[in-house]
């Protein structure tokens, strides 16, 4: 698993609520049997003015100049900006692979989708959950720096659960310990399950007496 | 102490460890694979050099990349002619057979979309854990089931450890009183839950579904409603274990058998939440005041009665909410105070995971029976969840009435649901779909999708636009 410490980057708006995992990576691209190369691809149906298929050479496709990731402005970010119920619907973990490959390693947005939010956490990124008044106020400040990025970068600091604005705010943040100390350490979960095997195990065994026919009952 | 609600005690026998945090070690007892989120799973296994731990947990079928149409199928995996979908089914196969997990191949017979196929099968049964790297998962919840949807990184971990680590969700109950009206059915409640609820409503939560309306609902009514849990925001549904639980699981191919079977039903018993259960939240519907449903926009919650208007954005305070029904109407090409019944419809599909069992396809024989498709409608596709489902419909003769009323009957899988193979809508194309969701492109890019009940779907097939199939 990718570990994350300390990031500091650039903020790109994704100001509407309920963005499903259709709109982060449509079912096209899907039919990957790869865990990376997704990146181009990540919110296709807005990004692009043309409908994308897999394989294809992206740098030639028209961009959509409305939407942000394609502003200059917006060049290089590693933080999303995003509104409530981010994530919604599909448990494809292409999402957050496209995320990841794109280079967006935060999020930060009033409220996740719990699929998308467990899958976050498996592949580096680190989704923030702040109150929609603090995100509403981002989301202004955000757009009241007109010029170019460096303007509105911010510094996540996982460790301390801190995210450093460019107002010189500093925002405390909440996250589960357990979820926490693995991003930190970019620990293998899987192997931390495996060390106790002897309890699911034992677990197993007593299972299998109590409720017989749920085993070998497929083969 | 107050009791226990059904999710309590399907969380509870499933603790392998509890952790300080409040995260838990949950075994799972059963992992459905398909094709799509398991090929980087399987792969992860190899790079770790590590074997499932309980081969007889897991069960497979492709589904979402089949072909549907019955002469590209007919060639089976070979016979695939997208590339890249062929690889990916492939992979499925190659997969099962290299770690010796029970697979139907994609021209097995009982082949099908896998949350139909389980139930079907008896491979999901009351009292189990389920996963599957699908959100629909949730639709396995009707048999008194813990089913819930997990990302490729999870089906790795339950591959490799038969546990998840979760924190335990809240207890939501869903409580529909009362009777529904002739032409109402479960797709329509549950489209009604989610309109008051929202998309976001069950986040967090366990919804257990329940009342005189749920009791009364046939098996198959219950799993559209699970089905769509996910779509209220909650991963897990569920309903309380009855006899037409029973009845239903009894006999089918995998279900446990002769004295194995009796303690099976007498531990199913216990399935159900207790009287003194608490819940974090309640929320109560009457069944007579539910309409038949249509979604107008590009999220599940937006959804009016058929007899409905579109809604005008000017006239809703929330900044957010406006903006996300101005961009919905936009995309749909739809005007507010337009009437639902004035929407045309270009394709109609009726399938999927939501609707696309037995008793969903009568359903929409009975209403194109003697009637043909109206000539707006240039597409109407028919596609059973499972072979099973489409052996039993052809022998009851449905096919023949969507045939003969001009529908395409196809094979089983996901299909147009979301269209990864070539059953997909065109720009801009409004299609009357018995799936799940309305997302923006997601049964083709710029298509434009409105969700409703088999009847409903069959009824605006003929009709050419949408009507309440109460008055049909
Ligand atoms: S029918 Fe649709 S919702 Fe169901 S599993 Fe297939 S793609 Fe997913």
């Amino acid at each position: 698993m990718k570990s994350f410490t300390v990031l500091q980057g650039v903020v790109a708006p994704m100001d509407r609520a309920n963005v499903d995992t259709d709109l982060i990576i449509p079912k096209q691209f899907l039919k990957s049997i790869q865990r990376s190369g997704f990146g181009p691809n990540l919110f296709d149906g807005l990004r692009y003015l043309d409908e994308g298929e897999p394989g294809q050479d992206c740098s030639k496709r028209p961009l959509n100049p409305d939407f942000p990731l394609n502003q200059p402005r917006y060049k290089g970010a590693s933080v999303l900006l995003a509104r409530e119920n981010f994530g919604c619907g599909s448990s494809r973990e292409h999402a957050p692979w496209a995320l990841e490959d794109f280079g967006i390693h935060c999020i930060i947005a009033p409220s996740y989708a719990d699929i998308f939010y467990n899958n976050c956490f498996k592949n580096g990124i680190l989704p923030i959950e702040l109150d929609a008044a603090t995100v509403d106020r981002l989301f202004a400040e955000l757009y009241a720096s007109e010029g170019y990025s460096e303007e509105f970068e911010v510094t996540v600091d996982l460790a301390n659960q801190t995210i450093q604005t460019p107002s010189g705010e500093t925002i405390r943040f909440e996250v589960d310990e357990f979820r926490k100390h693995c991003l930190l350490n970019g620990l293998d979960d899987i192997g931390l399950t495996l060390e106790n095997a002897e309890a699911i195990r034992a677990y197993e065994q007593r299972w299998r007496r109590e409720s017989p026919w749920l085993f070998d009952s497929v083969r | 102490m107050s009791g226990q609600t059904l999710y309590d005690k399907l969380w509870q026998s499933h603790v392998v460890q509890q952790r300080d945090d409040g995260s838990a070690l949950i075994y799972i007892d059963r992992q459905l694979i398909h094709e799509v989120t398991s090929p980087q799973a399987f792969e992860g296994l190899r790079l770790a050099n590590r074997q499932p731990w309980r081969l007889d947990a897991n069960f497979a079928v492709p589904d979402h990349n089949v072909p549907t149409e019955v002469h590209e199928r007919s060639g089976g995996v070979a016979g695939i002619t997208d590339p890249v979908s062929r690889l990916q089914v492939q992979t499925l196969d190659d997969n099962c057979r290299d770690f010796d997990i029970l697979e139907f191949e994609v021209n097995d017979v009982r082949q099908g979309i896998v949350h139909v196929v389980g139930p079907e099968q008896g491979v999901t049964l009351p009292g189990m854990t389920i996963v599957c790297g699908d959100s629909h998962t949730s639709t396995h919840g009707a048999l008194g089931a813990m089913a819930q949807g997990i990302g490729t990184s999870d089906v790795e971990h339950v591959l490799a450890t038969q546990c998840l680590v979760q924190q335990k969700m809240k207890n939501m109950l869903v409580r529909v009183d009362g009777q529904l009206q002739t032409g109402v059915t479960a797709k329509d409640v549950v489209l009604a839950v989610i309109g008051q609820i929202g998309t976001a409503g069950g986040t967090h939560h366990a919804i257990e579904f329940g009342g005189e309306v749920v009791r009364s609902m046939s098996m198959e009514g219950r799993m559209t409603m699970c089905n769509m849990a996910i779509e209220a925001g909650a991963r897990v549904g569920v309903i309380a274990v009855d006899d037409a639980t029973i009845e239903y699981v009894r006999g089918r191919p995998y279900a446990p058998r002769g004295e194995l079977w009796d303690q099976a039903v007498a531990a199913w018993r216990e399935l159900h939440s207790d009287a003194d259960a608490h819940f974090d939240r309640i929320v109560e519907l009457r069944g007579e005041d539910i309409e038949p449903q249509v979604t107008w926009g590009t999220s599940p919650e937006m959804v009016l009665p058929v007899n409905g208007v579109l809604p005008n954005p000017a006239t809703i305070d929330d900044t957010g909410r406006r903006a996300a029904t101005e961009r919905a109407l936009h995309y749909m090409g739809l005007k507010s105070g337009m009437s639902i019944t004035d929407i045309k419809l270009d394709a109609v599909f009726i399938g999927s995971c939501t609707n696309s069992r037995i008793e969903d396809l009568r359903a929409a024989a009975a209403v194109v029976e003697g009637r043909k498709v109206a000539a707006n409608v240039k597409r109407a596709l028919v596609v059973p969840g499972s072979g099973q489902v489409k052996r039993q419909a052809e022998a009851e003769g449905l096919d023949k009435i969507f045939t003969a009323a001009g529908m395409e009957w196809r094979e089983p899988g996901c299909s147009m649901c979301l269209a990864m193979n070539s059953d997909k809508l065109g720009e801009g194309e409004h299609c009357a779909s018995t799936s799940n969701r309305n997302f923006e492109g997601r049964q083709g890019f710029g298509g434009r999708t409105h969700l409703v009940s088999p009847a409903m779907a069959a009824a605006a097939a003929v009709a050419g636009h949408f009507v309440d199939v109460r008055n049909w």
